[in-house]
């Protein structure tokens, strides 16, 4: 077996340290290691974004990233996402827009719509639906998926404080 | 004061916020001290003699506690059940681990448990099997033949079941018919890729002698029956529990081979255990759906008067059968007059096996293929008469007055206005401003083709008798001493939305806050019965089951109000969730009021029993068949072969709609699948039984980017089946989009000389068919 | 699902990576984004038993201008390239062939470095490189290395690096005068690579002449490839349709297609010329014709 490796990551806030195998897949650190199961694994190829988390402000699918490569680095994962009781906008607009349906995509879709909404504040259903191309649905279609994020746009513009919209963690 | 009237309103899901702060539990998401975790080696080859296991090196991997292999469990474990009533069926024994051969690529041979899944993984390296391979098909039509390599020794012929229907005088009504029509067709294999995979956890308590699985199942309560028998353990002892689960379609109403096994290794080790499936693991052992090759046959009058339809069909069972794989075929048999009158029907069902993994239900399960068959057909009869494929469908309709409609397959549609769903689809389409445009295009070189598909489909499943395991379902609402009301369901859902729609049923009987109500299913422990989720019966059954025990809690609550009152029972009014009697409104008792006298059982109706519940078992006297519209105008590029879908229209008739944003997403998403299947996905094995489509990255599922915006609307025919007048609607837009896409594609390719194209739509089809006709003309004009 | 246990180095510099990529040999593998070579180690399909890490080498990740050439460091990501506003501006083919690319996660982590390297067929990222006749530095024991485009990519999955040599980055030119750019590619629907994918660049003179034209296909052969004789139809003359036409006509042939259950070589071919037609037309209408 190969040396563990010491890595040490902000997650939500909050510094985690561990030793890990440098094989360890960053999605397997933070659902068996650190406990943060809500990030999901939907395909073994980087393909469907359930395991979608943001990287020292990207988008990126932790399942295609080993947990030393994000040593010394920022996450947010879904559960970091509301303010205590309460919600993100966009967990709102998902809410209210009925923008899942068994859920299990749906970390993943909240965080490259986060993604999306860090660099458009305004983008056009064309700029939705490619924003989350990266990210597969069976259940809804997208549709409901797609006013879900242009409702957490409005919200967020609404909010909006000078240019800053969301902070980029 | 609560809102009365919560049925038919929008009202946002209460299972959501778990859901969108990544605090719900899926299977994977369970952890219990001192869990193990297996991994198991699947079959590279489609059909092979084992002759040999070795484990030693996988043992010697560090971490790993044990290697199991067929011989290892024996009989132990009984096989993966099938539910048939079917005389003709034949049952190969699928063991839940394979030992003497293996009949499909992914067909599990070992499994590995260790302390973590790296290292059971890496055991899984480490274990050689040997051998030797045998011939294989994978073809079901060649299956047939003569010459074919034999599946199950027992059965030279490959056939898994037979199953035909026969109605009306098909031979003088195709002699004397003025048009028959004849045409192949093929139904894909398709891979239902619910994006949460399966996944099992199992605990045994030896002391106790109680075991506990957690599966991502449609039907806990079934699974539950069916573990009891497979691990032959006391059905008292056994306990199921479906946790969240990350959509089913079909590929979760099953038992599987892993779940008998993480429950035997469960006892086996006294250690808890979890099995979780890999993506690649899902498109080789769950289950597939469609997979049906037919030779349809249509006899028409010159006016368009359908007079009768002749199906044979191959259905491409695999090498074993699961619960329900004869099921599906005959779905399709029954269903085959779809939305019309057609007297005379026959169909003929051959099963045979395959070397590839069983099909089953998948989303729509039979229906989609009779669907496809009678709607690619409407359009199919329509051009070689000349006609437009709108005047051929109104012709055919049954009226409304001639509902309840039987048809010759035997069936009862319980209610519809077939021609309302279609006038309005037409209208929001603008049927003709897009039949004006088509033509304007095509003389400048544009391809655009509309389509329909006037869909009626089956669901609500179903009257217990013409079900394999049960078609009733079991509710129960329970009033606490605080008033707070918990409704148990047998049914299993797995996104649909029921812990919103069911408690809106309630909140509406009982006149309480919806806030105070909450819905548990999928724990056999805790819900005394129930059949699941599927066959888009979870809320027309499992609804009305609840509907009804909500009543019965009601009819006692006032014989408990009337006793405090010292009042006659019908003196007593229910209004604004208050008990009172009549002229005396001010004077009211609610329910949670009357709850604790119940509980406290000081004050009650002599001989009354104390508390305040009820259960209810709701058996349905038929199935219910919603139906609609749906219209989709596509753009063709000959030149790549691309579709484009620039206008997609769906009327849907559910009956009674509890929750319509709930109707909308099941309508969204139905549509979207059926557009996978139309122009993407193929589960695609080569001859030696390969699966080629093993990934993500070669089955292709739609993206948000590849389906367009769909434009809903509703007729509302309520069914006379059940109290709710609720249909299904969990399936419908699966069944009716796809003939719509396909349809719309044909008419698109018409100038081409195209009268049917397979599907998947692939761009590289449509691109031959259109080189072909240019090759043709060029070689004419020469 | 999960790779095989590997030991894995992060080096502050490139001497360092080169140093080690010496010292282990052959089951040593580079990992930039690790987009294309981690999926390969989940299915084990890559088993390297060191993985050296360029991530934490700085100034690896740098796009910046130097006189009339744009220097994209090899770890440079997709993201960064589709969103520079130098390349925007000064040579939008490469923005325009990264937003292509897979998906926003995939363009967040995937480099052009690891894309070019790796020389997957149906990789995006070649195509626009030899359109443009770019310039790939590598780095080894033996100090820094030029390589041409088009001496670059040697077949399947092969290129002319050595096993201990590190592409460092990449020189596109920067476009100036009536220049017009397209990619344009047929995406194979589950995983996003290109069945084809054409780029092309030009330059019109002030009378509308194509003085210069540069056309990299990808996805249709073993390697990606510049299509010569396409370019050389059209240079030095008045671009219409039909002359485009004609010319694309031209792309596949010489070309070994290659096939799969997704598409045959007889329609990868075909896609290749209509691609080639309509991304030679965009760019003549971006460039003004």
């Amino acid at each position: 077996m190969a040396a563990r490796t010491k890595v040490s990551i902000r997650i939500n806030g909050t510094a985690y340290s561990h030793e890990v195998e440098p094989r360890l897949l960053l999605v397997h650190y933070l659902r068996d290691v650190v406990g943060l199961t809500g990030t999901h694994i939907g395909c073994e190829t980087s393909i469907c974004g359930a395991c979608t988390i943001m990287l020292n402000g990207a988008a990126v699918k932790s399942c295609t990233v080993l947990t030393v490569q994000a040593d010394g680095g920022e996450v947010l994962t879904i559960e970091g996402l509301a303010q205590g009781e309460e919600l993100h906008p966009i967990q709102e607009g998902f809410w209210e827009c009925h923008g899942l349906q068994c859920g299990y995509c749906t970390p993943g879709m909240i965080l490259s719509t986060y993604q999306l909404l860090l660099r458009d504040s305004k983008p056009s259903e064309d700029e939705i639906r490619h924003a989350i191309d990266g990210n597969l649905c069976r259940c809804t279609g997208y549709q409901h998926i797609v006013d879900a994020v242009q409702y957490a746009a409005k919200k967020l513009r609404q909010k909006a404080v000078g240019n800053r919209i969301l902070d980029p963690i | 004061m609560p809102v009365s009237k919560l049925v038919g309103a929008k009202v946002r899901r209460r299972e959501d916020p778990r859901l969108i702060r990544g605090l719900a539990h899926y299977v994977d998401d369970i952890s219990l001290p001192g869990i193990l975790h297996v991994a198991i080696l699947r079959s590279p080859y489609a059909h092979a003699r084992i002759k040999g296991i070795q484990t030693e090196a996988a043992l010697q991997v560090p971490r790993v506690v044990a290697v199991f292999t067929g011989s290892d469990i024996g009989d132990r474990v009984g096989a993966v059940p099938v539910a048939s009533q079917n005389p003709t069926l034949r049952v190969p024994k699928r063991a839940v681990l394979a030992s003497d051969k293996v009949c499909f690529v992914g067909e599990a041979v070992a499994a590995v448990v260790a302390e973590d899944r790296y290292a059971a993984t890496d055991a899984l390296d480490r274990i050689r099997v040997d051998y030797e391979p045998l011939p294989v098909v994978s073809d079901p039509e060649k299956a047939l033949g003569r010459e074919s390599p034999v599946i199950h020794s027992e059965w030279p012929d490959n056939v898994a079941f037979r199953w035909t229907l026969k109605q009306g005088n098909l031979s003088k009504v195709f002699k004397d018919a003025d048009k028959v029509v004849k045409q192949r067709l093929v139904h894909q294999r398709l891979a239902p890729i619910a994006l949460e995979p399966r996944g099992v956890v199992a605990r045994y308590f030896p002391g106790e002698g109680e075991l506990t699985l957690w599966s991502s199942t449609q039907i806990p309560h079934l699974l539950k029956t069916q573990l009891s028998l497979m691990l032959k353990l006391p059905e008292n002892y056994v306990r199921v529990i479906a946790p969240e689960v990350g959509g089913g379609f079909g590929s979760k109403l099953n038992v599987y081979a892993e779940e008998a096994l993480l429950g035997y290794l469960a006892m086996k080790l006294n250690r808890p255990v979890k099995w979780i499936e890999g993506r690649r693991e899902n498109i080789q052992a769950t289950i597939h759906g469609r997979g049906q090759v037919g030779e349809v046959e249509v006899a028409a009058e010159r006016d368009g008067t359908i007079l009768g339809l002749q199906y044979r069909v191959i259905a491409d069972i695999g090498a074993y059968h699961q619960l329900l794989t004869p099921g599906i075929p005959p779905l399709t048999g029954l269903m085959l007059s779809g939305a019309y009158k057609i007297p005379a029907i026959s169909i003929e069902v051959t099963g045979v096996f395959t070397n590839k993994m069983s099909t089953d239900a998948y989303r729509g399960a039979g229906r989609p293929e009779a669907t496809y068959v009678v709607e690619r057909m409407m359009d199919r009869v329509a051009r070689e008469l000349g006609m437009d494929p709108v005047k051929i469908r109104r012709k055919n309709f049954p009226k409304p007055k001639e509902f309840p409609f039987k048809t010759a397959t035997g069936l009862v549609y319980d209610s519809g206005n077939y021609q309302l769903a279609l006038d309005k689809a037409l209208k929001l389409v603008g049927y003709e401003k897009w039949k004006r445009q088509q033509k304007r295009l095509r003389s400048q070189g544009r391809y655009l083709g509309i389509g329909l598909s006037t869909y009626v489909e089956i669901c609500a499943m179903g009257p217990s008798a013409a079900m394999p395991a049960g078609g009733w379902e079991y509710g129960a609402v329970r009033v606490e001493p605080t008033g707070k009301v918990t409704i148990l369901t047998g049914v299993s859902p797995h996104g649909q939305g029921q812990e919103t729609s069911f408690a809106q049923i309630v909140a509406d009987e009982l006149g309480v806050e919806i806030d105070d109500i909450t819905v548990i299913h999928g724990d056999t422990a805790v819900v005394a019965s129930g059949i699941g989720t599927f066959g888009s019966r979870a809320t027309a059954v499992g609804g009305t089951a609840v509907l009804q025990a909500a009543q019965r809690v009601k009819e006692k609550a006032r014989e408990i109000a009337a006793h405090l009152f010292e009042a006659d029972l019908e003196d007593l009014v229910f209004a604004d969730g208050k008990f009172s009697v009549k002229g005396v409104p001010k004077k009211g008792i609610t329910l949670e009021q009357i709850a604790l006298e119940a509980h406290m059982a000081r004050k009650l109706p002599k001989k009354m029993e104390p508390g305040l519940s009820a259960t209810a078992v709701f058996e349905p006297s038929n199935f219910t068949f919603p139906f609609g519209a749906h219209i989709c105008v596509v753009e063709v590029d000959p030149k790549s072969g691309a579709v484009e879908i620039k206008k997609y229209v769906a009327v849907d008739d559910c009956g009674k709609v509890i929750n319509p944003l709930l109707v909308d997403g099941q309508i969204q998403g139905g549509i979207a699948q059926g557009l996978g299947q139309a122009l993407y996905e193929e589960v695609i094995y080569d001859e030696n039984g390969q699966l080629l489509t093993g990934s993500l990255m070669d089955y292709a599922l739609p993206r948000a980017k590849d389906v367009p915006r769909f434009e809903l609307a509703r007729t509302e025919t309520p069914t006379p089946v059940n109290p709710l007048g609720a249909k299904g609607v969990g399936e419908a837009g699966t069944i009716g989009s796809t003939p719509a896409i396909v349809n719309a594609v044909v008419d698109a390719l018409s100038p081409f000389g195209v009268t049917h194209i397979d599907m998947p739509l692939r761009p590289e089809k449509i691109w031959r068919l259109c080189q072909a006709k240019e090759a043709a003309s060029a070689g004419g004009r020469r | 699902m999960i790779p095989a246990a590997f030991d894995y180095l992060a080096p502050a510099t490139l001497e360092e990576a080169i140093r080690a990529l010496g010292t282990h040999g052959e089951e040593v593998k580079l990992l930039a984004g690790g987009h294309s070579l981690l999926p390969l180690m989940k299915l084990r399909l890559a088993s390297p038993t060191l993985l050296v890490d360029l991530g934490r080498i700085p100034s690896l990740g740098l796009i910046s201008q130097e006189g009339d050439k744009i220097l994209i460091g090899a770890l440079s990501t997709h993201y960064q390239i589709e969103s520079s506003k130098l390349l925007k501006e000064k040579c939008p083919l490469l923005p325009q062939t990264a937003r292509v690319i897979g998906d926003v996660q995939v363009r967040n982590r995937g480099t052009i470095g690891g894309s070019l390297a790796h020389a997957d067929p149906a990789a995006d990222m070649p195509a626009p490189i030899l359109a443009l006749a770019g310039e790939l530095r590598a780095t080894g024991p033996q100090g820094e290395r030029r390589l041409k485009a088009e001496d670059f990519f040697l077949g399947l999955m092969a290129t002319a690096l050595s096993p201990t040599e590190i592409l460092t980055e990449i020189r596109v030119p920067l476009l100036s005068g009536r220049c017009g750019t397209a990619y344009l590619k047929a995406p194979q629907k589950a995983s996003g690579f290109a069945l084809v994918g054409v780029a092309v660049w030009l330059k019109l003179s002030a009378s509308g002449i194509c003085e210069d034209i540069g056309i990299g296909v990808a996805g249709l052969a073993a390697k990606p490839f510049r299509a010569k004789g396409v370019e050389r139809r059209l240079r030095g003359k008045n671009l219409n349709p039909s002359l485009i036409e004609e010319a694309a006509s031209h792309t596949a042939q010489g070309v070994d297609p290659m096939e799969d259950i997704h598409a045959s070589g007889e329609f990868r071919a075909d896609l290749a010329r209509l691609y080639a037609a309509r991304a030679i037309q965009e760019a003549a209408k971006r460039a003004g014709v």
